[in-house]
């Protein structure tokens, strides 16, 4: 079984169909990508699946269990964790809290234990600043934990905002353009980082137009276009495919192509 | 009686609608509960009331001078509050924050200079005899109320829905962004919606003024609580909603005060707005803006 | 205690109490602020506070531990009725519905002769003092300061920031606002119950608008970085009317004033220093 299923998702905004039944299946385990031309409903298919925009019509399910109907701040409950095409990271925080704000799913922070600071709560402190000093260890940030957040450069805010969403261990993290901005060197720099969380045990869906980096990378790529799935499959057949080239080159660049041989 | 109350009713309800058409408008267009909206209204009133009394101006002179002098200071506050909140793209409770402050400083400020009292227009202004349709009574201020609603909502429907500029406004308050695909100037913008909202809420200072002969520098903030609950109910933006919800609010209140309590009718108001928020949060006409997060 | 601090406190009472009282409806402002809303509701809160506890004492002759507490009942069932449906909504439609309340309550005093009507209710005996009014402003400063250092402020902080954000990390934004807003209704109606049990009379004027604005005043001036700096902007502003009785027909415009000028050039406050948080 597949751990995220997505099945004839739907949105329309004021009788645009943005996504339209789209079906989608992530493996446990593998690093997927979702590609497509500007405007084919990617970030929608996103917001959809962490909860921020209420479907139309279609189910999500993870692991199994259907988690359509939950809202955003629960799907972080259930092990998705994203991050954003536009830097979203807490302006006013450092760096070292930006990442603790991902762990507040998995923090008990009822209001009696914060007054009181009984030695078991403490504990559970400690140990949450361990874990995301690890995950800023793993991104490469260590040293600048205790920065204000807007102080970092923009490609470290972008891997601020990995730790940030990989710190809960999620099983299912989602990355939004996350090469987007970056240099070459970054890139493969990111590509190896991303290898390392799903070794680490973390599945990953991602976004992204750099297809240097998706084919490099991506055990599997589904293809939107229009908000629809036009292809799906491993990332060399995907790429030969007609009806990607099409998509992505128009009619008659593709035909061309074809006629050349 | 009930026709009496009903009619009583509708004269009234047609003043918030006109007061409440200008504070929606802003809201609409401008992205901004502009709270110094009231101050305008008793502005209106006021200015009314001195061209009246000290210089002796007929009452239909006197209207259109104080509501195009009430249109003038709302540019000027709109400009000196909110010029520079919209260059740094602030939340909107700053801007609501700003005006808040800005309407207690200014009401506070006119009540320490003009006093507290309630002032009154020249008895000539009013007109004598009232209009009497059988068991029917309508005094000569609630026919002119009835005309310059009338006049002011008219001729601001036309202007929206018949000229560039009134097509241009629209688009803003449906689509925000649709003001610079459109290459309109935002400063330019506010002026003009802040002139012509203005104006609208000081008439209907004066037609308000006029309806109970009673003037008082915070007859504004009293006013502001009809706005509220009207653009609630009529959905914040929503210029037709406005215009309903402000003649059902009117007549809502007049039967209150008729057959229950006068003292009743802020309380009933305001669980109009309490009910309309649990049930149709966006306004009996609008859609729902929830969010999810 | 000691001779001259009892002259003193004989001789300043009144503005001892206030600091203390007027501290707690700062505080009440900032729990809102600090988690992005606005809440125009608080002198209406603390009136309903300083209503009900009122007729509790001299109707049915509650111990004032009792009473103190069942205060806070009527303005938190007030704020869940207005909370409850706004709170999903953008931050406009809180400022809107709660900003009328306090006029409303005002009009509902004035009709309704149980309430004492135009005259209001005197002769409330005095049962609040030095120890009730501080002591609860020392431990809503305590808490509130413990709650700010901890992961919850740090929820507060990153929802204010950004409450998409802040949701996908799994934070329960509604529930966040809703716990404020609730906190809120129970400061302001303290203070309003602690208030009318120092000045023996409460009128219905006195919870109006104008005190709404002042208490936001309150908040702003001193900026929402810990809640000490609310408490302080309380104090200034009660402080400097007493200093400069000649201008006190301008108390309003000046309130009104600082409002503008902290939001248009001083969006920190005063006190703008970071608390830092535990993360050791």
């Amino acid at each position: 079984m597949s751990l995220l299923e997505v099945s004839s998702l739907t949105v329309r905004f004021a009788g645009l169909v943005a996504v339209d039944a789209v079906d989608l299946a992530v493996e446990a385990g593998s690093i997927h990508a979702l590609i497509g031309p500007n405007g084919a409903g990617k970030t929608t298919t996103f917001n959809l699946i962490t909860g921020l925009i209420p479907p139309t019509s279609g189910s999500i399910r993870l692991d199994g269990v259907d988690i359509t109907a939950l809202p955003a701040f629960r799907r972080a409950g259930c092990g998705m964790a994203r991050s954003f095409q536009n830097i979203r990271i807490f302006a006013g925080l450092t760096v070292l809290e930006n990442v603790l704000t991902g762990l507040h799913a998995g923090l008990g922070s009822n209001l009696l234990d914060v007054v009181l600071r009984l030695p078991g709560f403490r504990r559970q402190e400690r140990d949450a600043v361990a874990r995301a000093r690890a995950a800023l260890e793993i991104v490469g940030l260590a040293g600048r934990a205790d920065d204000a957040a807007t102080a970092l450069a923009y490609g470290d805010q972008r891997r601020l905002e990995i730790a940030r969403a990989i710190v809960a261990r999620p099983r299912l993290l989602l990355l939004d353009e996350p090469a987007a901005g970056m240099n070459p060197a970054e890139t493969e720099a990111l590509a190896a980082l991303v290898r390392r969380i799903r070794d680490a045990g973390t599945t990953v869906l991602l976004v992204e137009h750099d297809m240097g980096f998706v084919m490099g990378i991506a055990d599997r790529v589904t293809v939107l276009n229009f908000g629809r799935r036009i292809a799906d499959g491993a990332p060399a057949a995907v790429r030969r495919d007609p009806a990607v080239i099409t998509a992505y080159l128009g009619a008659k660049v593709a035909a061309r192509l074809e006629a050349a041989g | 009686m009930l026709a009496q109350q009903l009619i009583n009713g509708v004269l009234l309800g047609s003043t918030y609608a006109l007061f409440a058409l200008g504070f929606t408008l802003m809201f609409g267009v401008l992205k901004v509960v502009n709270l110094t909206y009231g101050f305008y209204f008793s502005a209106g009133a006021f200015f009314a009331l001195h061209l009246t009394k000290q210089w002796g101006w007929p009452i239909a002179a006197a209207l259109p001078a104080a509501a195009a002098a009430s249109g003038v200071l709302a540019v000027v506050l709109d400009w000196l509050l909110l010029t520079r909140l919209r260059r740094i793209n602030a939340p909107e409770l700053s801007s609501l924050m700003v005006t808040l402050g800005a309407v207690l400083a200014l009401y506070a400020g006119m009540t320490t200079w003009l006093g507290p009292d309630i002032r009154r227009l020249p008895a000539g202004v009013l007109g004598g005899e009232a209009l009497v349709l059988g068991e029917l009574r309508i005094t000569q201020a609630q026919i002119l109320i009835l005309l310059a609603t009338a006049v002011l909502v008219g001729g601001l429907l036309a202007l929206m829905r018949l000229t560039p500029i009134g097509l241009a406004l629209r688009a803003m308050a449906e689509k925000p962004d649709a003001a610079g695909l459109m290459g309109i100037d935002t400063a330019k913008l506010a002026a003009l919606v802040s002139l012509v909202c203005g104006a609208l809420a000081g008439a209907g200072g004066v037609l308000i003024g006029l309806n109970f002969n009673a003037i008082q520098p915070y007859m504004g903030e009293a006013m502001m609580l009809r706005g509220f609950v009207v653009i609630i109910i009529g959905g914040l933006g929503d210029v037709r909603g406005a215009l309903i919800a402000g003649l059902l609010l009117g007549v809502v209140e007049t039967l209150t005060a008729g057959y229950i309590d006068s003292g009743l009718k802020e309380a009933v108001a305001f669980i109009m707005l309490v009910a309309v928020l649990w049930t149709r949060p966006s306004g009996l006409f609008g859609r729902a803006h929830i969010q999810r997060a | 205690m000691p001779v001259w601090l009892d002259d003193f406190l004989w001789t300043y009472q009144n503005v001892v109490y206030a600091l203390g009282i007027n501290g707690l409806l700062a505080l009440s402002m900032y729990v809102v602020l600090a988690v992005g809303q606005l809440s125009l509701g608080q002198a209406a809160f603390m009136g309903m506070g300083a209503y009900s506890s009122a007729l509790l004492t001299l109707k049915l002759h509650l111990p004032f531990a009792v009473v103190l507490p069942a205060a806070t009942i009527p303005p938190v069932l007030f704020a869940l009725a207005i909370g409850t449906p706004t709170l999903r909504l953008s931050g406009v439609y809180l400022a809107i519905a709660t900003i009328g309340l306090g006029e409303v309550l005002r009009a509902v005093y004035l009709n309704v002769d149980a309430l004492g009507g135009a005259l209001g209710i005197s002769g409330i005996p005095e049962r609040a003092g030095m120890v009730s009014i501080y002591g609860l402003l020392i431990v809503a400063l305590a808490v509130l300061w413990l709650v700010a250092r901890s992961g919850i402020g740090r929820a507060m902080e990153a929802m204010r920031e950004d409450e998409i954000a802040a949701a996908v990390m799994g934070v329960n934004v509604r529930r966040y606002r809703l716990g404020a807003l609730l906190a809120s209704a129970v400061l302001a109606g303290a203070a309003g119950a602690l208030s009318a049990h120092v000045s023996s009379f409460i009128g219905p004027n006195e919870y109006g608008f104008e005190p709404a604005v002042t208490i936001l005043s309150y908040a702003l001036l001193g900026g929402i970085s810990s809640p000490f700096a609310p408490v302080a902007g309380a104090w200034i502003l009660t402080l400097l009317p007493e200093a400069l009785r000649g201008f006190a027909d301008l108390r309003l415009v000046f309130n009104g004033l600082i409002i503008v000028v902290v939001v248009l050039f001083l969006p920190n406050g005063l006190l703008p220093l970071r608390m830092r948080r535990w993360v050791k």
